[in-house]
């Protein structure tokens, strides 16, 4: 397997660097002057020396992103609970609480996506046909604050115990409660929630590991997804083939 | 007070596919243009890091801030409309080259059904066939007489193809050669020709091999890395404005773009346009350009609404059906399709291109009997290979649940392991459909925002079923395992991604009546204002709408240049 790889990785040149992808490839022009991103593509100078080192070696090193920007260590560990009863670890391999899916929503909180700078909020606020899509007054940042306490909440309720600490079969009753609607909230909708974490699970399941999640990349190698890789000529008419995954840092240094 | 700023010749009001047509056409004839752009300026090189399935397709970085502009959507007059707070249904492009910067580049003609759509279906199955309420008319231009302008938006943007033998005449053939075939569009070339259809290769604007077009500009093959649709081409493969016309206005030196210029209003005086009222959202300032010509070129819902902010035209009634501006607002029916899981084989699903797919129109337009049904119209029904990027592709067959163990081990097992056919049907007009200003809701500036009202009918749940079937025959036919399809259409809401296929508004005709522009784009009750776009389609046809749109902008084009000449209405 591990040689197979190697071996892709000689006659393939899209999968390593965008710099040696236009060095090796069949990526000519015969001599046309194009316009754009080609002149770009090729570094001023040779710039081996300047590249990010390979992935994997990467992969121990310490991962000073592992912390958190937004969520409390309480709301943390429910994150992590609840999305690794969502996306679990199984034979494939790891579940979101390895892939690092409970710091990629933390992240992406912080971020304009937490705070729903980019959509529309201006009142007036109105209960809406389920056809007109999400009329709430709350940011996900607010969302998420709530639906985790009404979480913690109806776990003591229903359990005596914090949803951290349930088995695994009781978090899915509880998920899917919320899933269902059958928990009753004022503020947000219970299933809006579920979804909500459900959409940002598998953001953070597959992911470039840029954002702190999908941690090195195995989410994409659990079902040989590529990543970012430069082109795919020379596949496009064959049949299936294992690509080793690729992320957007190394893209970098080709143009730095 | 605004600040007035010299006369020119011709001001554009949004640059994407259709201004910077325009825009290459008119400096090409030495007209001096203005281009007026709200979003921000883009190149090539900006797309290094572009591979970002989160960034691009889940966080439209390229599309419009919602936060600023919206539009409200309602499914009929009996309900309150609420803004479209989130992007679903459909995406607004943003910035130099529109959403032609982000587009598929799936490149299709109308039929010459459409074109003459009420008169040719009256012709075969008689005026009953058409429902009361359904206002279908004929376009005022025939497919022959939009054949060159079809011709040339190829030429222009390179369209990779082959003949299909159910489409209308061409006068030459595709300026290059059609996309590589992948595995998957052989298994359906196959399936489709053994059920006696008429596959051939999906017309696209990815480029398959190097291509120079007759403006000199030269661009690289497509490279079918993936991540095309909702992200810019890092080689300048794909066909955008950017690529293509804009840098041929541009090197005419009669050709000045300002970008962060939001249009909010034509001016006018009687019965012309005299410039424009824009706001630089860099400074803050409110400015006046005037103008000989003006031309909205700023997609379907802020053309329909510079118009009736600017009072200009008569407004769309839906009571009496009278007026014209608004009017048969129309959409696409695109759930009707089917999805085969296959055990024994995987795909490169995750390679692909915006427009690498295969097509029939076996069961588009009027290319078969509609005696026995209860609809009109048809769709084309494709595979398409686009990439599978794992954020947004997660398949599972019916039945698996959303979350947990038995999802996830499912998605993973079956990530390349699934094919989908789809139906791209038509969407035909109702006199219930239509754009207004929104009561209630306003953008940043203070005005109205677009109020869309819609829903699926009768002839829209026919159709989706239909397609939904014969999707289904051909990929069984394909050798799926097990075959999911659409069982029932259900309302149009507008939370899940359809397509960017939004048309009418500002239809045109040839009947001043019944219609707000004339067959050269041109407004009848306002001679030197042109509006430009699929918000000219007086119903929506079973394709993509780009190809079409760009053929119209060249006809566009060649009107105001006589019209510059001569003046008067263009006949
Ligand atoms: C993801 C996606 C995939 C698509 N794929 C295909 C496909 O495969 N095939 C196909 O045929 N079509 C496709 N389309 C549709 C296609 O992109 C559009 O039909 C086409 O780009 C429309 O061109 P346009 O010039 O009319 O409008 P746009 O490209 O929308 O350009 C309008 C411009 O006007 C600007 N503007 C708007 N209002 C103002 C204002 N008030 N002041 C100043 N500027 C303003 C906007 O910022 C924008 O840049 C796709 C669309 C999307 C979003
Ligand atoms: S698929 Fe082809 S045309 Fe599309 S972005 Fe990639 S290289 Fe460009």
């Amino acid at each position: 397997m591990a040689d197979e790889t190697k071996q892709h990785e000689k006659e393939n040149p899209e999968s390593s660097s965008r710099r040696k992808f236009i060095k090796n490839s069949g990526f000519v022009l015969g001599g046309l002057a194009v316009g754009g991103i080609l002149g770009n593509l090729l570094p001023a100078k040779d710039q081996d020396s300047n590249d990010p080192p390979p992935q994997e070696e990467n992969e121990t090193a310490e991962s000073f992103t592992m912390a958190l920007m937004y969520f409390t260590p309480e709301q943390y560990k429910i994150v992590e609970a609840a999305t690794e009863r969502i996306f679990p670890a199984d034979d494939n391999g790891p579940g979101a609480k390895d892939l690092g899916v409970a710091f990629f929503i933390d992240h992406q909180l912080n971020g304009s996506w937490g705070l729903n700078a980019r959509e529309y909020m201006q009142a007036p606020f109105f209960k809406g046909e389920n056809v007109q899509g999400y009329q709430g007054r709350l940011n996900r940042r607010e969302i998420f604050d709530i639906g985790l306490r009404e979480m913690q909440n109806y776990s003591m309720t229903k359990y005596n115990k914090g949803f951290v600490e349930l088995s695994e079969e009781d978090q899915d009753t509880i998920l899917k409660d919320f899933e269902e609607d059958n928990v009753k909230l004022t503020t947000i909708s219970a299933s809006g929630f579920f979804k909500l974490l459900r959409g940002s699970t598998l953001e953070g399941a597959y992911c470039d590991p840029l954002y702190s999640g999908n941690r090195n990349m195995a989410g994409w190698k659990m079902r040989k997804y590529p990543g970012s890789q430069m082109a795919y000529t020379e596949i496009i008419e064959k049949g299936f083939e294992e690509i080793p995954p690729q992320s957007l840092r190394s893209h970098l240094g080709s143009h730095s | 007070m605004a600040k007035k700023l010299p006369k020119v010749d011709v001001v554009v009001v949004g640059v994407g596919w259709a201004g910077g047509i325009i825009a290459s056409e008119l400096t090409k004839k030495g007209l001096n243009v203005v281009g007026l752009e709200k979003g921000k300026e883009r190149k090539t090189e900006d797309y290094f890091m572009v591979h970002d399935e989160l960034r691009y397709a889940l966080r439209y970085e390229m599309m419009q801030d919602l936060s600023k502009e919206t539009i409200t959507f309602r499914s009929n007059e009996k309900i309150r409309a609420l803004p479209m707070r989130q992007y679903g249904s459909f995406l607004l492009g943003e910035g130099l080259g529109g959403s032609g910067v982000h587009w598929n580049g799936q490149t299709y003609r109308f039929l010459p059904y459409d074109f003459e759509i009420r008169t040719k279906t009256i012709e075969r199955y008689g005026k009953n066939k058409i429902p009361a309420e359904m206002t279908l008319q004929d376009w005022g231009i025939t497919y022959e007489e939009m054949e060159p302008y079809f011709d040339k938006f190829e030429k222009m943007a390179g369209i990779s193809g082959e003949e299909n033998p159910l489409a209308g005449k061409r006068s030459d053939q595709y300026p290059t050669p059609p996309m590589k075939k992948s595995p998957q569009l052989n298994m359906f070339e196959e399936a489709a020709k053994k059920l006696n259809y008429h596959p051939y290769i999906l017309p696209s604007a990815n480029l398959s091999e190097t291509y120079t077009n007759p403006d000199g500009i030269s661009r690289a093959a497509c490279q079918y890395c993936g991540f095309c649709e909702r992200f810019g081409c890092e080689y300048g493969a794909k066909a955008d404005p950017v690529v293509t016309v804009i840098p041929v206005a541009k090197k005419t030196g009669k050709f000045e773009i300002r970008t962060h210029s939001y249009v909010r209003r034509v001016l006018k005086s009687g019965n012309k346009a005299t410039g424009v009222l824009y706001t630089d959202l860099t400074t803050g300032e409110e400015i006046e350009q005037p103008a000989d010509i003006v031309v909205l070129t700023s997609y379907v819902f802020n053309n329909v609404r510079l118009l009736l902010t600017s009072q200009i035209g008569r407004p769309y009634n839906p009571q009496t059906g009278t007026g014209v501006i608004g009017k048969n607002y129309a959409y696409q029916v695109m759930k009707g399709n089917a999805t085969g899981f296959f055990e024994k084989e995987e795909f490169n699903n995750f390679a692909g291109a915006g427009a690498l797919g295969m097509t029939i129109d076996d069961f588009n337009g009027d290319n078969f009997d509609h005696s026995d049904l209860k609809f009109i119209h048809g769709g084309s029904i494709s595979i398409t290979q686009t990439g599978h990027r794992p954020i947004q592709n997660n398949k599972v067959p019916e039945g698996t649940p959303t979350w947990g163990k038995e999802f996830k081990a499912n998605s993973v097992k079956y990530a390349n392991r699934t094919l989908s056919v789809g139906g791209q049907g038509s969407s035909m007009p109702f006199k219930h459909h239509y754009l207004d200003l929104d009561p209630t809701y306003k953008d940043a500036f203070g005005d109205p925002l677009m109020r869309i009202t819609f829903d699926f009918e009768e002839q829209d749940r026919q159709l989706a079923v239909f397609l939904a079937n014969k999707c289904s025959e051909i990929v069984k036919e394909m050798g799926a395992d097990h075959v999911d399809s659409l069982k029932e259409l259900g309302p149009y809401e507008i939370t899940t991604y359809q397509s960017t296929h939004n048309t009418g508004g500002v239809i045109m005709g040839g009947d001043p009546d019944t219609s707000a522009v004339n067959n050269y784009l041109q407004m009848w009750d306002f001679e030197n204002l042109f509006v430009v776009g699929a918000v000219n389609f007086p119903h929506n046809s079973g394709y993509n709408p780009t190809g079409t749109v760009g053929a119209l902008a060249y006809r566009a084009a060649d009107g105001i240049i006589s019209y510059s000449q001569k003046g008067g209405i263009l006949a």
